[in-house]
């Protein structure tokens, strides 16, 4: 009844072209813009930033990054940390080596650093295919963990090999507080899930899904494999990029290799799953969900007056985490974005039954 | 040169280790087309079992075979689990959508075996020899030294690839699983029962974990590193290719004993630790010149 686009004629083909081509969509957007930039900032503490919308936003982008490349082409990979942890080391260097530089940019300088590694390791996927290449990526995951605890330059030569890093100044103006922080990342998130968003409506990203749901035949209507393959793996690294150079200068502050470990890549991957495979909207729903669970279920059993040990927590944690995964991929494969578009369906129905 | 054999032997036994747990991914793969990341876990999680009620019954009359077959059994109904719980409602899913669900095992089976048993580190001791001696004395100027746990080990190891190739070319059900790995539908239709196969197969890759786990674990201790050893048992995957139980073999020496030999050789010049990605970087490189790994099929898209 209310979400309903009868009488919304397009007259124009950019009316037909527009992101949101159904009013109720921009007035839900924009709702949502509202919320995030104005209701939120007015009513969240400190704890709650730093604790949840900060995480939530910066594993977003991530996320949506993961599912440029696992979702819309096909090519799973298994080291989204390492891409991170390069945007965050390049980042890192980039600041303490050309001081003059504006921390953005180094961001920006730190997701191509991912890119141009990304695009190295995107390589063999142009040979080998499905797990193979799933465990290839893993090669660059072991490989980065590894020089960035052994090669004491990207690290310039602090003796734990741990990082600390003063707050992001731009212009003057200090990103030291959460809310700052969160306005920060907001934008930054808002600006690449403008890009996603049309990337993949795009020629690109049209080429990407050819590929990701046959790529032989996908090559035999023109799209050429190495160019669709490694643009999403280009593309893709940089969204982690830039993603693990926020993930370490706002939201950690200091950090060590240990902070982009498998596990990283993993949870990473869970979000895409979780959220949608091959939806934008999919990997915000993941992030939130993969991030909010583990403190949902620390504070339960607080909430139910169960005295457990942190130990046993983290295990059922584990079990939780474990089995969720596998009810999600065996009730809703198509994860949480597919949940909300089945929404929009009944939504535009009801509450009459036709 | 002494020294030179005495790293390869030990790079090799290491290999063998390797082996034995790719060989778990292997038989799974074959069997039923999924990538089963779980198989570190299920390592773990056998060894925990074996290695608690190892303790719980050390007063009874014959601890260690109690506890085996107590071990063997939870990893039946282990199988049986996975079948009904995961594979059934999964069933016609894409690949990678199976490979996740994997993923989603190893975590629940992770925190229920710690949950169950606990997480500290167990000492694991079964009468595997201890200490090292020096063989080939005759050979080489003051012989070569070699662990006799490893020597254990490898036996041990033989002996299982042995009675698994007994089981797959010589019995009824191991017909019926390289039937399965060759063709589900064919299989299907002359009366093979899928569901029943895919249990067997995760039996036996349970058993092969049993085994992995009580080696490695009385060698390292039973603790939740265990798990991670799957993810060195993944590049041995991909160099052997993931359908050859003979790859897995080959595989794992070549992985065990290039490992050894690069932290010994190569290590040095660039800051050591390099055993902890140079079997992703060989089997990497390898790849690029023969994608279905050593032993592996070639698969020909139809479009």
């Amino acid at each position: 009844m209310f979400y309903r686009e009868a009488g919304q004629f397009k007259t124009s083909y950019k009316a037909d072209q527009a992101v949101f081509p159904i009013f109720q969509d921009r007035v839900f957007v924009a709702i949502w813009l509202l919320i995030g930039f104005v209701v939120v900032p007015m009513l969240a503490n400190e704890y709650v930033f730093r604790a949840i919308f900060i995480p939530v936003i910066i594993m977003a982008l991530a996320a949506i990054g993961l599912n440029l490349l696992v979702g819309y082409c096909g090519q799973v990979s298994l080291g989204s940390g390492a891409f991170m942890a390069v945007g965050a080391y390049a980042a890192y260097n980039f600041m303490i080596r050309i001081p003059e530089l504006n921390p953005l940019i180094c961001f920006l300088l730190g997701g191509l650093s991912a890119t141009v590694v990304g695009v190295i390791f995107g390589i063999p996927s142009l040979r080998i295919k499905g797990f193979y290449l799933a465990v290839a990526t893993l090669a660059l995951q072991f490989f980065t963990d590894w020089t960035f605890s052994r090669i004491d330059w990207f690290t310039n030569y602090t003796p734990s090999g741990s990082i600390a890093v003063q707050p992001v100044a731009v212009w003057g103006f200090i990103f030291d507080s959460p809310i700052r922080k969160y306005f920060l990342c907001l934008t930054v998130l808002l600006i690449f899930t403008i890009i996603a968003k049309n990337l993949v409506r795009g020629r690109i990203g049209r080429a990407w899904m050819a590929t990701r749901d046959m790529d032989v035949a996908a090559e035999i209507i023109g799209i050429r494999p190495i160019y669709a393959k490694l643009s999403a793996f280009a593309v893709s690294s940089f969204f982690i990029g830039v993603a693990g150079a926020l993930w370490a200068f706002v939201h950690l502050g200091s950090w060590e290799p240990l902070a982009f470990d498998i596990n990283l890549s993993f949870s990473i991957l869970f979000m895409v799953i979780i959220g949608g495979l091959g939806s934008i909207v999919g990997g915000m729903l993941g992030a939130t969900f993969i991030t909010l669970l583990p403190l949902f279920l620390n504070q339960l059993p607080i909430w139910l007056g169960i005295n457990m040990s942190t130990a046993m927590v983290s295990h059922l944690e584990y079990m939780i985490f474990g089995a969720l995964i596998i009810f999600f991929l065996a009730v809703e494969p198509l994860g949480l974005a597919r949940i909300w578009q089945i929404t929009k369906e009944k939504l535009r129905l009801w509450p009459f039954p036709h | 040169m002494g020294f030179f054999v005495e790293v390869l032997l030990s790079g090799l036994m290491a290999g063998v280790l390797y082996s034995l747990v790719a060989l778990g991914f292997v038989l799974i793969f074959k069997a039923s087309g999924v990538f089963n990341f779980a198989q570190g876990a299920m390592v773990l999680f056998a060894a925990l079992t074996f290695v608690r009620l190892l303790d719980i019954l050390k007063d009874s009359f014959a601890p260690i075979t109690l506890s085996l077959i107590i071990t063997i059994a939870m990893m039946v109904m282990l199988a049986m689990a996975i079948e009904r719980l995961v594979l059934r409602p999964l069933v016609n899913q894409p690949g990678i959508s199976l490979f996740m669900a994997t993923l989603g095992i190893a975590y629940f089976l992770d925190g229920f075996g710690q949950t169950l048993w606990g997480s500290d580190i167990y000492t694991l001791d079964i009468g595997i020899p201890k200490g090292s001696i020096f063989i080939l004395e005759s050979v080489f100027d003051g012989g070569i030294l070699v662990a006799k746990e490893d020597l254990v080990a490898t036996v041990i190891a033989g002996l299982l690839v042995v009675t698994l190739a007994i089981f797959f070319q010589k019995t009824r059900i191991g017909r019926a699983l390289r039937a399965v790995a060759d063709d589900h539908q064919a299989a299907q239709s002359i009366g093979i029962p899928l569901n029943y196969i895919w249990v067997i197969v995760w039996t036996v890759a349970g058993l092969v974990a049993l085994v992995a786990g009580v080696i490695w674990g009385s060698k390292l201790g039973v603790q939740f590193s265990l798990s991670l050893i799957a993810l060195k048992a993944l590049p041995v995957l991909i160099l052997g290719g993931f359908e050859s139980v003979l790859g897995a073999i080959v595989g794992g020496l070549i992985i065990g004993a290039g490992e050894k030999l690069s932290e010994i050789y190569i290590g040095p010049y660039v800051g050591g630790g390099i055993e902890y990605w140079f079997a992703y970087m060989l089997a990497l490189g390898f790849l690029m010149f023969r994608p279905q790994g050593l032993f592996g099929e070639v698969h020909i898209d139809r479009v």
